[in-house]
């Protein structure tokens, strides 16, 4: 099996141990100590490194078709320069604003209800005195997590339909059926029910990590200090978890406008585009459906930079407020 | 333990209420949708299906198993998993032993180019370019390799090298033994752990995608099964469901996309009891890293 993946690249490669990693300007006599030693190490790298280079860092190049002319069939690095020509038009496209409403509204739905709530699920599982129901409550939770998310989108489909559960539960308190699917006003709930619904148990595992390991001492401490249940939650429990909250935290704002494209595909559908089409999916249609793929490139790339701007600032801004930081 | 105070109790018994519709939320849809798959098209209609299945009949499971689409398409799932399962632990071993040797020179730039992709990736459209001008579409590489290495589970198993003792390696390296030997026979046979933790990880993954396979396949025949269970929900009408159409129309619709989902979770249904410590280990070997 192995051999089929070495087929990915020139078997000269194997092992040129002088191409690799960009080496300083200073200490070349080092350099020279160091690939007589390592360069079997060296070699291992080359096909990862391959592997980023082709797969991560040249799409990343690709992004200059925004600001060039692409013809399909030609160079993935585009034609010839014209400037700001599809940003310009992208920030001039009604449709754009609206995705990106949507995408704020979706991303930051997701972000108050999807962050909290497992926080919330670990302190209760935490309560809990018996094991054995712990653990049943843990595996029965994390369980969607594993699932497709096409099959997240289709139970979530199946229990909305006319006929489905909810509206069997609505028909005994007098309600018509609502075609929930259909309808633009119930997309974000529909979107954030099912991203609770399958991430919330999992989201637990890094906070119950984190809770066993707060000191015995600091709890026993606070109840000869006279500090009820609730207070030993409030002063000694969230404090403990807290470099967990923000590091999560910091990596759900980075992904704030990555919005779970994926699960929007799948369950939107024209008519729900007023609430439900986001910039991943309007670049997707434009891009991948309508072969616009430099106005399309131009919309990824703002909502890339955007990303890396929010995980940055938020990044900087814990460090220097709360002290924990990602990097 | 000295007063197990009235209001705590109390907060015990509505926890206990709390978790327990924790789990009935979390658990009814499956069986749901696994009542429905056995149930009669019009008791579906009607709205009457909840925890068992009524007017019980086998017709859409058969409906299901004779169209020959989907086994194509069960198989292409298999064929992809194992392929691109292999591709990736492959890459993925020998960068994070690589990034585990602590004296190598140059490993910051090695770790840093692997973890700056975790911010920023490239996008949407120039990976779509890239891979139609490779010439991967239509192809099992357009899956595997693409996905190749993901850097969460490069860090978790780099970290599980770091953890190893060095003693072992150096004493086979004085043997005779070049990198390549240490790593299969000494450094590999140590990590069965982590390695099975990684298979399931890259397995389950790849098992469960379906977007790369959409947008690179263009024949219905090269599909995995989840982008099957996908034209069915969105209701496309795929030539793969023309077995269907005629005999038992009013079979088809909801109830066989309840058989669908069914068959399709299936496999990851029955080793989930078994395999879900690994994945909680694994998550906690790579929090604690990253």
């Amino acid at each position: 099996m192995s051999t089929t993946t070495k087929s990915a690249s020139p078997p000269g490669l194997q092992k040129p141990p002088g191409a690799d990693p960009p080496p300083p300007p200073t200490a070349r006599s080092g350099w020279r100590r160091t690939l007589r030693r390592d360069w079997q190490l060296y070699s291992l790298a080359v096909l990862p490194l391959l592997f980023f280079l082709v797969f991560r860092y040249l799409p990343m190049i690709g992004n200059v078709i925004a600001f060039r002319r692409f013809e399909p069939g030609g160079s993935i690095f585009g034609e010839q320069w014209v400037g700001l020509r599809y940003v310009e038009m992208f920030l001039s496209d009604p449709t754009f604003w609206q995705v990106f409403r949507n995408t704020l509204w979706l991303g930051g739905l997701t972000l108050v209800f999807c962050f909290p709530i497992p926080i919330v699920l670990a302190l209760l599982l935490n309560e809990v005195r018996r094991r054995s129901l712990k653990r049943f409550v843990q595996s029965v939770s994390y369980l969607p997590h594993f699932l497709s998310i096409v099959i997240v989108a289709g139970i979530t489909m199946q229990m909305l339909a006319t006929e489905g559960p909810v509206n069997h539960v609505l028909g005994w308190f007098g309600h018509d059926p609502i075609r929930f699917i259909q309808e633009p006003e119930w997309f974000r709930t529909i979107y954030v029910g099912s991203e609770i619904w399958q991430t919330a148990g999992w989201g637990t595992i890094l906070y119950l990590a984190a809770l066993t390991t707060i000191d015995e001492d600091l709890y026993e401490a606070a109840r000869i200090d006279g500090a009820n249940r609730w207070q030993q939650t409030w002063h000694v429990t969230l404090p403990g978890i807290r470099p967990t909250m923000i590091t999560l935290l910091i990596l759900n704002v980075g992904t704030f406008l990555a919005v779970g494209f994926e699960k929007v595909l799948l369950l939107y559908n024209p008519l729900t585009y007023p609430t439900a089409d986001v910039i991943p999916t309007y670049l997707y249609r434009t891009g991948v459906e309508s072969s616009s793929f430099s106005y399309a490139a131009a919309i990824g790339l703002f909502e890339a930079i955007i990303g890396l701007v929010l995980i940055t600032s938020a990044n900087t801004l814990s460090r220097r407020t709360v002290g924990t930081s990602l990097w | 333990m000295v007063k197990p105070s009235r209001s705590y109790r109390v907060f015990q018994g509505v926890n206990g209420v709390v978790l327990t519709l924790v789990v009935l939320v979390t658990l009814y849809p499956f069986v749901n949708i696994i009542a429905r798959s056995f149930s009669g098209e019009r008791q579906i209609r009607a709205g009457e299906v909840a925890l068992w299945p009524q007017g019980f009949n086998l017709t859409t499971y058969k409906i299901v198993f004779e169209d020959a689409m989907f086994w194509r398409n069960y198989g292409n799932t298999v064929l992809y998993t194992v392929v691109a399962t292999a591709v990736a632990m492959v890459l993925t071993t020998c960068y994070a032993y690589v990034l585990s040797k602590r004296h190598l020179k140059g490993r910051t730039a090695l770790v840093g180019i692997a973890v700056f992709t975790m911010f920023f990736t490239g996008g949407l459209i120039p990976n779509y370019v890239l891979i139609t001008s490779l010439g991967l579409k239509n192809s099992v590489w357009a899956i595997a390799l693409p996905n190749a290495i993901s850097v969460f589970n490069l860090l978790v198993m780099k970290a599980f090298f770091e953890s190893l003792p060095t003693e072992l390696e150096e004493a086979a390296q004085i043997d005779g033994l070049s990198t390549y030997g240490v790593l299969l026979r000494i450094v590999l046979p140590l990590s069965k752990a982590v390695v099975a933790t990684m298979v399931l990880f890259y397995s389950v993954s790849f098992w469960n995608s379906w977007f790369s396979a959409f947008l690179y396949m263009d024949k219905s025949e090269l599909m995995p099964v989840t982008v099957y269970l996908r034209n069915l929900i969105s209701g496309a009408t795929t030539g793969g469901n023309a077995g269907a159409a005629d005999a038992q129309l009013s079979q088809v619709g909801a109830n066989i996309q309840a058989v669908t989902i069914v068959l399709t979770s299936l496999p990851i249904l029955c080793v989930y009891p078994f395999v879900q410590r690994y994945f909680v280990s694994g998550v906690m070997l790579g929090a604690v890293k990253g």
